[in-house]
């Protein structure tokens, strides 16, 4: 079945009712997406189709046939991964890859109660989620400073 | 000597462990795979007490190995502190989802679908600790006259306060993945402690293997909940990987984590209290019962810590403590972060509240009245030396979040405000950490160092933080410092990643390790040092303070080395509908002794705290009959973002000489503190609430029993 994966067009062969999930683990080898219930209530397995986050754990790989699925490993996350690495948003790690696909919905200056919300999908039982607050208000300034600096420059 | 370099310890270093778990790329239990691997499954009880009569294996078996208690070929025990606890059920069964038969198959669907039968004559089960005629543990406490000094009270307060069971819900359930390797065998796993996990093995398999190797991947959270459980599954998957001679991996699903895995001990906590009227306590009386569930395992230590802790860090001449740990057909309860501390200070924090309304004084008074101070003695008669800090927690909460102000405006409202004061003995408790011997070593590498443990990082910052401390005793970059992942074929045994010893015990034998190295190497740089002379590795080994003292016996003596303080001031909203009680806020003070790394010391008081809001608000582990009725994120609930409040935390260093740049430990104290702080913010809008996890039906009757009585103690 046909899909564009992280930007790239691939194929790949799997029952089209097994778990997008398991696809993206076992037949694309993509294991920065993680599974923590199979029940759709921790959000480590979020990933982005056609830029919706979605757990990965509930949906049919039959779903995603021509459509464009994102993982941690092709998203456009560099600002949130250098945030969460310096603001200390990981702790295990487990809930990371999810979390940071959830906080990729976020606008460019979110309130403490956007962030609740977006995340609210997206269990993490080490940080109490303060220090994932701080990491993405960091990497969402990050961001706003980079377009300030283009638009300057152009 | 070389020290060109800013120090590492008190900054906030990049995470040794930042940039595989930012991008995804870290490798846990599940992502491992091996050629030929195989899957395995665990066949469990259904009933919780009974005897097998047959088991019917009612699948087509091509392709499948099964593994029962005969294919043990060592002792039929899981090694902790008995070996009581079988690995696979022979006749009797104990409890619910304990392991009678193990499968395996290449065919995860075929697997899973395979029927097995097992026809069992049921015994009566036990499911009331306080029912039970088989006691695991007692522990008596006793100082001073405590008759004499509750009859001479002006006010007796008694009281019960009862505290559920939780789940860790670490986010990563349990997995392992056993290999064969030569004639002996790999385990590889999401593993808190791999020693314990090692010593089970080897009394597992006997002779049957030449080697046993135990290798932590990375881990994604622990809370304690993979301390003792994963030596169990690490049986399972080394015995199905031996007879089938094929790489096997068990991963639990989230429902088998939660039914078949360890708890918090449920406990029940009775206090009779003698106070003057001036608000002074003359006299404590506690007794405190825990639920062990059906083995032994941890429930003894568990049982210590909570008893030691039972008194709070209050002074008081005449105290008993008597302790009792008891057996029930229940899957075991076992280690979970404060490790029995926070069932007992549950029940002395909402106590002092009680004893305050009996007085008609402030909660916030009364402690400062009876807060530990240096120079006074705990239950053990230990006397604290200056590092002991609980007045000024108390303050400094109190200060920050307003507490006086916001205490004067609840007045008809619908938001209170309770305070709780607490403090976590860092470390194994007695002679625990003379009995450990742990060692620590470094080795030289072509880039600096590199550090051997068994300490694991589960989350908690380990490796970051081993690595600063490293850095610093020998005066290199902390960029040039390497952590070794925990392989028991190539670390010295540390002892277990439990206790808040990592870096304080552990923290400590590095400090000294570096200093030994920085002597054999003279002023040369480890890297330079390495190119001339060749490889070198330094040892050291756990020294005990001199001063301490204890009695295993008697249960007299220094109990820890330190401990850490902490005060929460936790401001709540009750709904005057759904009976809900909302956190709004927590202020958390903590002593610390020294926050190696502020970011990471911030981040394990935020997050215990809002585990510990889960205790106290949300986490109801129902049990029907021995079982565990709500094994599902649907519907056994931890805080999520939207129910999380902030959290205004302040470390405060006030050190320990004892502990590396003067730490102490820290990774438990947050547990102990917010569930008693939110049940006093309940209490303080007239609800009489002794338990929890305070559901909105617990709010709702004590709403309805009408307003408690002032003075009720008498």
């Amino acid at each position: 079945m046909q899909f564009n994966l992280n930007g790239r067009e691939v194929d790949i062969p799997a029952h089209p009712m097994r778990r997008l999930l398991d696809v993206l683990r076992e037949d694309c080898e993509l294991i920065g997406t993680k599974e923590g219930c199979g029940e759709g209530e921790c959000g480590a397995c979020t990933v982005l189709v056609d830029g919706q986050s979605v757990v990965s754990c509930l949906v049919p790989f039959a779903q995603v046939e021509g459509r464009n699925v994102q993982t941690i490993e092709g998203a456009d996350a560099q600002a949130l991964q250098r945030a969460f690495m310096d603001h200390v948003g990981a702790q295990c790690g487990i809930c990371t890859p999810g979390m940071i696909m959830a906080a990729l919905s976020l606008g460019p200056d979110p309130t403490r109660r956007q962030m609740q919300e977006a995340l609210a999908g997206n269990l993490c039982r080490c940080t109490g989620y303060e220090a994932i607050f701080r990491a993405i208000r960091a990497a969402k300034r990050a961001s706003r400073r980079a377009v300030t600096t283009t638009e300057t420059v152009t | 000597m070389a020290n060109s370099t800013e120090r590492a310890v008190g900054r906030s270093v990049a995470r040794k462990d930042g940039i595989g778990k930012a991008t995804g790329k870290a490798v846990y239990a599940d992502d491992l795979i091996f050629p030929g691997m195989l899957w395995g499954r665990t066949i469990r009880s259904e009933i919780p007490r009974g005897r097998i009569r047959m088991i019917r294996r009612d699948f087509d078996e091509s392709g499948f190995t099964v593994v029962d208690f005969r294919d043990i070929p060592g002792k039929n025990g899981i090694a902790l502190i008995e070996l009581d606890q079988p690995c696979l059920v022979e006749r009797e069964i104990q409890h619910v989802a304990e392991p009678i038969m193990l499968l395996a198959h290449a065919d995860r669907e075929r697997l899973l679908t395979a029927r097995v039968e097992i026809d069992c004559d049921p015994a009566p089960a036990v499911l009331d600790p306080e029912r039970s005629d088989v006691v695991f543990k007692d522990i008596l406490i006793e100082k001073g006259d405590v008759g004499a000094a509750i009859a001479g009270a002006d006010l007796v307060v008694e009281g019960t306060y009862r505290t559920g069971a939780q789940e860790h819900v670490y986010i990563e359930p349990n997995g392992v993945v056993a290999v064969p390797e030569d004639d002996g065998i790999a385990v590889y796993g999401s593993i808190q402690c791999p020693f314990y996990v090692h010593k089970a093995l080897v009394t597992l398999l006997g002779d049957a293997v030449s080697h046993v190797r135990v290798v932590q991947t990375e881990t994604g959270g622990g809370f304690g909940g993979k301390e003792e459980y994963p030596s169990m599954i690490a049986a399972h998957a080394a015995l199905l990987a031996l007879k089938s001679k094929r790489p096997v991996k068990i991963i639990y699903d989230r429902t088998e984590d939660m039914v078949a895995t360890t708890k918090r001990h449920p406990s029940i906590v009775r206090h009779r209290t003698g106070v003057t009227r001036a608000g002074r306590i003359v006299a404590m009386d506690v007794a405190v019962l825990m639920d062990g569930g059906a083995y032994v395992t941890l429930s003894p230590v568990v049982l210590s810590r909570g008893a030691i802790h039972a008194a709070g860090p209050y002074r008081c001449d005449n105290t008993r403590v008597a302790a009792r740990a008891t057996r029930t057909n229940t899957p075991p309860n076992g280690a979970f972060r404060g490790f029995g501390a926070p069932q007992t200070q549950f029940a002395m924090e909402v106590h002092m509240d009680r004893i305050a309304e009996a007085l008609g004084m402030d909660p916030v008074r009364l402690r400062e009245i009876n807060a530990l101070e240096p120079g006074d003695t705990t239950a053990t008669g230990q006397t604290l030396g200056s590092d002991c800090s609980a007045l000024e927690t108390l303050r400094r909460a109190t200060e920050k979040s307003r507490y006086a102000e916001k205490r004067a405006a609840i007045n008809g409202s619908n938001r209170g405000i309770g305070v709780s004061l607490f403090f976590h003995g860092s470390g194994f408790t007695g002679s625990g950490e003379l009995r450990l011997a742990s060692r620590a070593a470094l080795e030289l590498t072509e880039r600096g160092v590199r550090v051997l443990t068994s300490s694991t990082e589960i989350g908690q910052g380990t490796r970051t933080m081993h690595a600063q401390i490293v850095a610093d005793a020998l005066g290199v970059p902390y960029e040039s410092v390497e952590v070794a992942q925990p392989d028991t074929s190539r670390v010295p045994d540390s002892g277990p990643t439990v206790a808040s010893r990592t870096c304080m015990v552990v923290g400590g034998i590095l400090q000294r390790a570096a200093g030994e190295l920085r002597r054999t190497i003279g002023d040369a740089s480890p890297a330079e040092y390495f190119r001339e002379h060749g490889p070198l590795r330094v040892e050291a080994e756990y020294e005990q303070p001199e001063w301490i003292r204890w009695d295993d016996q008697t249960y007299r003596g220094d109990a820890y080395a330190t401990y850490g303080w902490g005060c929460n001031v936790a401001e709540v909203e009750v709904d005057p509908v759904t009976y809900e009680a909302r956190p709004l806020k927590v202020t958390a003070v903590v002593d610390v002794g020294k926050a190696m790394h502020p970011a990471l010391a911030v981040g394990q008081i935020e997050g215990g705290t809002a585990q510990a809001l889960g205790y106290a608000l949300l986490e109801h582990v129902v049990m029907r009959d021995g079982a565990m009725a709500n094994g599902q994120l649907t519907n056994y609930v931890i805080p999520t973002a939207p129910d999380t409040p902030p959290i205004d935390v302040v470390l405060l260093e006030n050190p320990y000489p004892g502990g590396p740049f003067g730490a102490k430990g820290l990774g438990e104290l947050p547990m102990d503190g917010p569930a008693p702080a939110i049940v006093n913010a309940i209490r303080s809008l007239g609800i009489d609430v002794r338990e929890v996890p305070a559901l909105p039906e617990i709010i709702l009757r004590e709403s309805r029993s009408g307003k408690r009585e002032a003075g009720d103690g008498s």
